[in-house]
């Protein structure tokens, strides 16, 4: 059920969502997306490059947090502009061989603006992994009837 | 290795066709944990006034980065692919992708600008759908802009 634009108030919220994160998540999304950087999936190389470790594309993460506003919105068409910035990168720890997850993002939404005369409702994600903030002004904007 | 300041302003035409299928766009969403229907089920996309299955939102990110490794790839603008970080991106959804799209892609870079020992690259893909006709025809499908910090040493 796709959630009707005159029910909608600013601030109101549209709910949140858990995602584990494993290296196997990490290694499908860059064989999905193609990013074979690997940052995202070789441990020794990305300690090399400086960085505290192998960490999730930031593309995994935008993707995975927009999840919440699709269901939400009950139509994955209906995201007409998605946008955000990558703050802090979410480190992803080698669990391979248990059931652990390597990370946990927590994303949850809230209708921060709606414009009457597009139709259209900005959503605005908070995502945060180990207590920080890891997307800025992560914003999507969906088109209702 | 230094970024060359003369890419800002420099374009890319369209180049390969890009051919989305439904399995690749099955794939996708698994790959960013989606579960909406209209991604994997035909029947429930149509059910939705959809043509064929709906790609999930930051799908065109496929496009976009197989662009960029054009500027990337380019010895000339001096960029080291391991010391690149995402800094931000947008997708601007003017129709949504399908199933059954073909799609080219226009590579714009908007911006250079020098950080510490590296650079802030900014660049914008318009991806347009061939349509029909044959004719070289194309229908707007998206703009993505994408901000990418190539970390000079110590960064």
């Amino acid at each position: 059920m796709s959630p009707s634009f005159h029910e909608l108030s600013a601030g109101q919220d549209i709910g949140s969502r858990t995602i584990e994160v494993t290296r196997t998540d990490l290694v499908k999304y860059a064989g999905a997306s193609g990013d074979f950087n690997p940052i995202h999936w070789n441990e020794a190389f990305a300690t090399g490059v400086e960085l505290p470790g192998v960490i999730a594309h930031g593309m995994f993460t935008m993707g995975a947090a927009v999840q919440l506003v699709t269901d939400w919105a009950g139509d994955p068409a209906a995201v007409v502009d998605f946008q955000t910035r990558f703050t802090k990168p979410v480190l992803v720890t080698d669990t391979t061989g248990t059931t652990d997850a390597g990370a946990t993002i927590e994303v949850s939404g809230a209708i921060g603006k709606l414009d009457a005369d597009a139709g259209t409702a900005r959503v605005d994600l908070t995502v945060v992994a180990a207590g920080q903030k890891v997307l800025m002004k992560a914003q999507a904007v969906v088109r209702l009837s | 290795m230094t970024i060359n300041p003369d890419l800002q302003g420099r374009s890319y035409p369209a180049a390969e066709v890009y051919d989305v299928g439904r399995e690749k766009i099955r794939e996708f969403a698994r790959a960013v944990k989606a579960t909406h229907p209209a991604h994997f089920d035909v029947e429930a996309a149509k059910a939705l006034g959809h043509k064929d299955l709906v790609a999930p939102p930051t799908f065109a990110i496929i496009i976009a980065q197989r662009a960029d490794a054009q500027l990337i790839e380019d010895p000339d603008a001096g960029i080291d692919f391991s010391r690149v970080v995402h800094a931000d991106q947008r997708f601007i959804h003017h129709r949504p992708i399908f199933a059954g799209d073909r799609l080219v892609a226009e590579l714009h870079v908007d911006g250079v600008r020098a950080m510490g020992g590296g650079a802030m690259i900014t660049t914008r893909q318009e991806i347009f759908a061939l349509t029909d006709g044959g004719n070289g025809s194309r229908e707007a499908v998206a703009t993505t802009t994408s901000s990418i910090l190539v970390r000079g040493e110590g960064q």
